[in-house]
């Protein structure tokens, strides 16, 4: 019975062998590693749990871990609409490397994003001395950690829009412009709702990554308890003090948290995928 | 293809220059400008410092722990990305898209807390390690952790760029094969791995971009030891912890340039595709 489980008649082989593999190996590096935090959590006393969840600090790097990812991927949702629009649409030249280029917070390691955006905003850095002047300090404050966040965000909504942008029907804007649109009117009504919903699908991705980032922020947010102090490095700095319950607490409250916080957002952006078909 | 545009399908051209201007200002700011700021910081101080920087027993030993590590996390991904490549995208079965979310689930964790459920395993108040560790099987602060964790945080990379490329490609070929009598292992050598090899190379060079620059799910596992368990990223936030710029700067500029070849490989596996499927 080679096609059980399957509705195609699928005459392929290998699918035991291969869903074998994938499931043991998906339970041994990801889930049972991950089930340890609610293990952990469960030897907490619930008064042990809320002092260590309730506490400002956690709060405070909590809200500042959500309140910075959104910043950042709100950014990072209008520029990088306006970097795919403008890689999909005008030509420039070099328009090759850069469009390659977007790609670098993917693969550039976290640490060196981190000094290197700190080098260049910091007080005496590159960008940060015509700035300081100005009362506009980036490094060592929060506004440092949404620049970083937003670095490392900057790919997710223009490789989302970008295949989208490619495939409009041209002929839509053809006839907006025939019935006596004007190019800003065609945009707004014809052109963004289609690729609304790729630009919120590209935001929530970014603002995932934002929320469990680590490297590229230490460095530039000075680490300051109560002003800037992200989840992830608190959880860090519980960990090095060898308080693993606090640490296990604070990352089952931040995991559940963001995943709901995606979930939601998710659930709004498949919604209004659909209504874009349905009403198109 | 926007100089092909009739004129009433786009901006006014000051509108056009603005918008391009607006926006490779913001690509200059965030991504160029960095990039420039490594190699110049990096050679600051000369090319005696930078190859000093780089030939330090101390670094050596980070490039090696680094380069093993990628060597174990690399294959073993791979082969993983294969198999749930080939069992989601060639066949049917219910709860796939709970497997799919499963196999994404490494990118929406945190790294420390990645690497956190490594030291809750197997630290000395872990679960199972009291037990390794009276076998005196080390896996926290040693090479073990350090490679689970970055197991974990590139865990679906070559899946990711495998799933929708076999779902685009469809089995016509591996039927055939099949129908004309080669074995499984056969059609799976012969036809099917030939067909996804530039996707699966670059999901092979991403993930050991990502593994050899792991940074926040290393840091909790490795106990930063000098020369024994620092991995690359660690040595940099040593060296510029205790103010040694340049040196930090040139051993981030090893990383960034490992960096750089993903992207070109990635340019060059988009530009062969482009070009089969114009031919």
């Amino acid at each position: 019975m080679p096609d059980k489980g399957t509705k195609r008649g699928n005459v392929l082989p290998g699918f035991g062998l291969a869903m074998g593999f994938t499931l043991a190996y998906l339970g041994l590096v990801v889930l049972i590693p991950l089930s340890t935090i609610i293990l952990k959590t469960a030897t907490m006393t619930w008064g042990q749990f809320w002092d260590t969840v309730a506490a400002p600090r956690t709060l405070y790097a909590c809200r500042l871990s959500f309140f910075a990812s959104f910043v950042a991927a709100l950014i990072n949702a209008v520029f990088g609409l306006l970097v795919a629009w403008v890689l999909e649409r005008y030509d420039f030249p070099m328009k090759r490397f850069v469009d390659g280029l977007v790609d670098l917070p993917f693969a550039l390691p976290t640490a060196v994003a981190g000094i290197v955006l700190t080098t260049f905003y910091s007080g005496n850095g590159w960008i940060g001395r015509y700035l300081e002047p100005h009362g506009i300090k980036i490094a060592y404050t929060p506004l440092g950690i949404v620049v970083a966040l937003t670095f490392v965000g900057l790919p997710f909504v223009v490789r989302t829009v970008q295949p989208v942008l490619r495939d409009l029907d041209i002929q839509v804007e053809g006839a907006a412009a025939s019935l006596g649109a004007s190019r800003l009117h065609t945009f707004r009504s014809v052109i963004l709702p289609q690729i609304l919903p790729a630009t919120l699908t590209g935001s929530t991705l970014a603002f995932a990554r934002a929320l469990g980032e680590y490297g590229s922020v230490i460095f530039i947010a000075g680490n300051m308890p109560m002003r800037s102090e992200i989840t992830p490095l608190l959880i860090m700095i519980k960990l090095e003090q060898f308080d693993y319950a606090g640490a296990t607490a604070i990352a089952l409250v931040f995991l559940l948290t963001s995943f709901s916080l995606l979930f939601l957002i998710n659930m709004v952006v498949l919604r209004r995928q659909a209504e874009a078909a349905g009403g198109a | 293809m926007a100089a092909r545009r009739p004129r009433y399908l786009t901006e006014p051209t000051a509108i056009r220059w603005l918008l391009t201007g607006v926006a490779l200002a913001f690509l200059l700011l965030f991504l160029f400008l960095p990039l420039v700021v490594v190699f110049t910081e990096a050679f600051r101080k000369g090319i005696g410092a930078y190859v000093a920087a780089l030939a330090d027993p101390v670094a050596l030993s980070a490039i090696r722990l680094t380069l093993i590590t990628a060597a174990i996390v690399v294959p073993a991904n791979a082969i993983f990305g294969v198999a749930a490549a080939w069992a989601i995208a060639k066949f049917d079965f219910r709860g796939k898209n709970l497997l799919t979310t499963l196999i994404d689930l490494p990118f929406s964790v945190s790294p420390v807390i990645a690497g956190m459920v490594f030291v809750l395993l197997f630290g000395a108040h872990g679960l199972v390690g009291p037990y390794l560790l009276a076998r005196d099987i080390r896996v926290i602060f040693a090479l073990p952790g350090i490679v689970l964790a970055t197991t974990f945080v590139t865990f679906p990379l070559v899946a990711r760029e495998l799933i929708p490329l076999m779902q685009s490609q469809g089995n016509d070929e591996e039927e055939a094969a099949l129908t004309l009598g080669a074995g499984g292992w056969q059609t799976f050598f012969r036809i099917s791995l030939p067909k996804i090899k530039w996707g699966l190379l670059y999901g092979i060079v991403l993930c050991a971009a990502r593994s050899m620059g792991e940074f926040g799910a290393v840091s909790v596992v490795s106990g930063h030891v000098r020369g024994v368990t620092n991995t690359l990223p660690l040595h940099v936030e040593i060296l510029y912890n205790e103010y040694q710029f340049s040196a930090a700067f040139a051993v981030a500029s090893l990383l960034t340039l490992m960096a750089l070849l993903t992207l070109v490989v990635k340019g060059l596996m988009e530009w062969r595709s482009g070009r089969r499927a114009n031919a």
